[in-house]
């Protein structure tokens, strides 16, 4: 992608470039951006040519779990918002201190006031004979996961070298594509960094029964091929054949270019606690950087160093003072935790706990009555109990014998009362892991007025990203309140424990694309959902990510999927547009002749005016379609939760005492909103005049045409409890009758629960709510309008012309065929 | 392959992942046969036991579907309505045989009949 930095003559802003557009580079700038956005004119520059995504997902995607644009940070869109200049692609190949420049492979430069290197690190290739071959490749970036794909496509053998969790995941990936893997491992055992023996073992037993070759202390001798790869070698003589070889021994910090500068470098790019170099005004963040004599490899610290770098950069220096890290990690499916010194030795004592029917090994390691080291395999759920402990260094000889059966056992209460295990919990301890939040934080909360787990979640954000720990809130919430606690708004359904204003607002803050997704990333207690859950979050998704969201046709309800009404008896009554209720002869032609062609049973004309076909046989929907687009006609949507009509009247053309053209209004507005997907069916009438012959006080959106201009109502419904509109205003123009109707549209879209209709929903959030959006915030009317139109640029294409071409053809048509008499047909 | 006891209707793939078709039955009424989120396959009588509603244009959910006309869900491997509902709809003993599907004469036509 081309991205030209943003400098004009006014920006006089100091000029803050970052080396390095990956995790630690981006989420140093987003730190930066949330403690004063206008500080620093931002440019990135990005070796790769791509913007910023989550290298930590590279393994789903190579396990075919995600996309590309799944693992994706921030967009181009978030570049652009925040006015950041990002040159992806094009490489820095040197600093020069003095002159304060940075320049790039391609020529470029560019230069700084501050300059952050967020370099990260290099895998490391071990020098043996042939490791150039083409074919043999490192695990690090996109390229080498299309690298791999593109082999895999091809099918035939793979050796993974390194048999730490890189590796594993490359492993598990390519065998889930297909190849027949070999890993090589040095070490005795696997990830011996993360899991002492016995859980090496279990992993290796684990994984070789997944059908993956795992050779332990195993020395790459030579990778051999001619031209391209062809096998490795190992000190042994063994030979293993392969097409691919991917290298996943390790990493090291990138600091080529921080050293080529002058910099202060040991293992990695030397730094104090406020991530400043050598050099005052350059700062380095991430796995490029040394700091204490440590340096990482994990996330948890890299998101610590930018928090102290942003607060520096902003003059509020707070310092970072090294992360104690554990791993919790699932590796091909397995969980694995560890976390501290797990090697033993003199004085330590180790408590294991091993269960092999269920595949469970624990090890928890103790030193003068406090826990130096854990390791956990196949049951982590403790994990974080023992890092607490560990980071604390509480004093655990009183737990001692209940140590190893994880914390609401040691915890007094057994596993029959939770809340006996939240209430042993230090107040420091962390309940909420997403966002950082202990349990003194959410019991405060909860003192200062928040009752129930909606109020918890608004306010101090615990339990409101994954609500994984939703149970620990909800039993905070009855240690602190008693029988005070207000049950919250509904939940979705039994899928899940958020409702749905929850969901809606985690599928936006996660930018989520797809409902595999959301059901991961909020804990949905069933595999697939269910047939409320489903089609909701299809609409959620669709709404908040139109054009890139990815549809799911089986969480669409029936009449969605055929596009037409199902019937009591299983046949289908089609529907036709007929805009503002206008049709003409070629129309009424086509709708007669499908009528006597698929013998349909019955015609009606609808309340809504148009010309309801009933009886279609589902086989039949593509031809009926076929003929009606060929006259002209689209879908009328009458089988959505979407814009269905739009009533008027005849209007000033003939009516004598029609005040406005509500017929050509209606017409307009209807070619503006046909085809949006709703939360629930809506509609939409437009009369003349005060007499309101198309009924418009009961509609979703109603126009009452008046002398100055138009009478703008909203949340009418007929149906079991009518509803007359509100008033919403008045406007004088037909455009803003428009704009409005755009707009308050968008906003029902956005809020509105889905099968909430109109009525409903304003009586919950109330008119004045509405009015303040719509009528009295003329910016935020807009912008609601702006988004509609966007989405509508996605969803204005008729359903029917997509099925008579063939599309989903299969939907209509029988498997089989089966005659008792005769064989299958 | 087909046999006086399996009928072949053809390959897993053909039906949608979490999705049906069905399988028409000359003189009786059509099987819907379901896949699941898990790949399993199953066969029912396209017939809700509460108002005949199509199983087939249900949504398909863990191990059941949701009837299009009234939201009752039926067990796909049992036909029994799950929940407060009361009724059953006929199954058809199903078995994959290298990526086709067979379904159980007898039962086919038992449960059309």
């Amino acid at each position: 992608m081309e991205h030209r930095p943003i400098k004009t003559d006014a920006d006089t802003r100091d000029h803050l470039v970052v080396i390095g557009n990956g995790m630690a580079g981006c989420r140093a700038v987003e730190e930066l951006l949330a403690r004063d956005p206008a500080r620093y004119r931002v440019t990135i520059f990005g070796a790769e040519p791509r913007v910023n995504y989550n290298r930590i997902m590279l393994s789903p995607v190579l396990a075919g779990e995600k996309s590309f644009d799944d693992i994706v940070i921030n967009d181009a869109e978030w570049y652009a918002a925040n006015g950041i200049a990002l040159v992806a692609g094009d490489p820095v190949v040197a600093i020069d201190r003095g002159t304060k420049t940075v320049t790039t492979r391609g020529g470029a430069t560019e230069s700084y006031d501050r300059l952050l290197i967020a370099t990260g690190s290099d895998p490391f290739i071990i020098p043996v004979p042939g490791k150039d071959l083409p074919g043999v490749i490192a695990f690090r970036d996109m390229d080498d996961v299309d690298t791999m794909l593109a082999a895999a496509d091809a099918g035939g053998d793979a050796v993974v070298i390194g048999g730490g969790l890189l590796g594993l995941e490359a492993a598990h990936g390519l065998s889930l594509r297909g190849m027949k893997v070999t890993v090589i491992h040095l070490m005795p055992t696997l990830m011996e960094r993360q899991l002492d023996e016995a859980a090496g073992w279990l992993l290796k037993q684990a994984l070789e029964g997944r059908g993956q070759t795992i050779l332990t202390g195993a020395d790459t001798a030579e990778i051999v091929g001619n031209g391209k790869v062809e096998g490795v070698k190992l000190k042994d003589g063994t030979l293993i054949p392969a097409s691919l070889v991917v290298m996943a021994v390790g990493i090291r910090p990138s600091v080529a270019l921080a050293r080529d500068a002058g910099l202060a470098v040991g293992r990695g790019i030397q730094v104090d606690d406020h991530m400043v170099t050598s050099d005052p005004h350059v700062l380095a963040v991430g796995e490029c950087v040394e700091h204490d004599g440590q340096v990482y490899g994990l996330v948890a610290p890299l998101w610590d160093m930018c928090r102290s770098l942003a607060d520096g950069l902003v003059e509020q220096p707070t310092g970072y003072r090294g992360s104690v890290t554990s791993t919790k990690l699932k590796v091909s499916g397995i969980d694995v935790f560890s976390a501290g010194d797990f090697s033993g030795g003199d004085g330590c004592e180790d408590i294991v706990l091993r269960d092999a029917s269920r595949g469970v090994y624990k090890r928890v390691i103790v030193r003068d009555d406090r826990i130096v080291g854990a390791v956990l395999y196949g049951d982590t759920a403790d994990g974080s109990w023992y890092f607490d402990l560990l980071k604390k260094q509480e004093d655990v000889s009183d737990l001692r014998d209940l140590l190893i059966f994880g914390q609401s056992f040691a915890s007094g209460g057994g596993a029959a009362d939770p809340k006996a295990a939240v209430a042993a919990l230090s107040d420091d301890a962390e309940i909420c892991g997403c966002n950082g939040v202990t349990k003194g934080q959410v019991v405060s909360c909860i003192a200062k007025g928040a009752h129930s787990l909606d109020a918890v979640r608004g306010t101090c954000k615990a339990s409101a990203s994954c609500g994984s720990c939703t149970g620990l809130v909800e039993n905070l919430l009855a240690l602190t309140l008693g029988d005070d606690v207000q049950a919250g708004p509904k939940t979705m359904c039994k899928c899940t424990s958020f409702g749905h204003d929850d969901v809606r607002r985690e599928i936006v803050a996660q930018a989520m694309r797809s409902i595999p997704e959301v059901m991961q990333q909020l804990h949905w207690t069933t595999p697939d959902g269910c047939s409320s859950c489903r089609p909701a979050l299809n609409y959620y998704l669709l709404c908040a990510l139109p054009g890139d969201y990815v549809d799911d046709q089986q969480s669409r309800f029936v009449n969605e999927r055929m596009h037409a009404n199902i019937q009591k008896d299983g046949t289908y009554s089609v529907v036709p547009r007929m805009w503002g209720g206008l049709t003409n002869p070629t129309e009424l032609r086509a709708i007669a002749d499908v009528v006597e062609k698929f013998n349909a049973p019955m015609v009606k004309v609808t309340g809504g005016q148009r010309l309801d076909i009933f009886g279609i046989k589902k086989e039949d929907l593509p031809a009926v379609w076929a003929d009606l687009n060929a006259a002209g006609m689209v879908s009328g949507h009458a089988y959505g939760k979407s814009l269905r009509t739009v009533k008027t009247c005849v209007g000033s053309e003939w009516c004598r005492f029609g005040t406005q053209d509500s017929t050509g209004l209606g017409v307009k507005i209807e070619r503006m909103s046909w085809g949006s997907w709703m939360p629930h069916k809506f509609k939409i009438a437009v009369s003349g005049c005060p007499r309101n012959c198309a009924e418009a006080t009961i509609k979703d959106f109603g126009i009452v045409c008046v002398d100055s201009g138009y009478e703008l109502h909203v949340g009418g419904n007929g149906g079991i409890h009518v509803r007359a509109t509100d008033l919403l205003c008045k406007v004088a123009t037909e455009q803003e009758a428009m704009d409005y109707c755009a707009a308050f549209i968008q906003l029902y879209r956005e809020e509105a629960r889905y099968l909430e209709r109109t009525a409903p929903w304003i009586e919950r959030v109330g008119v004045d709510y509405v009015k303040a959006r719509i009528a009295d915030d003329p910016a935020g009317r807009e912008a609601l309008r702006a988004r509609f139109l966007v989405s509508q640029s996605f969803s204005q294409d008729d359903p029917w012309a997509q099925r008579a071409e063939g599309a989903e053809a299969e939907h209509h048509a029988p498997m089989a065929r089966f005659i008792p008499q005769e064989e299958l047909a | 392959m087909t046999t006086p006891e399996w009928l072949d209707i053809g390959w897993v793939d053909q039906i949608p992942v979490r999705g049906s078709r069905t399988v028409q039955v000359e003189g009786g009424d059509d099987i819907a046969v379901f896949r699941t989120a898990e790949g399993k396959v199953f066969a029912l009588l396209d017939r809700c036991p509460h108002k005949h509603g199509r199983l087939s244009q249900g949504i398909v959910h863990g191990g059941a579907v949701a009837c299009p006309l009234h939201n009752w869900r039926i067990s796909l491997s049992t036909g029994e309505a799950l929940g407060e509902d009361k009724g059953c709809t006929p199954t058809v003993p199903v078995k994959i045989d290298g990526g086709r599907v067979l379904i159980c004469r007898a039962s086919t036509l038992k449960a059309a009949a």
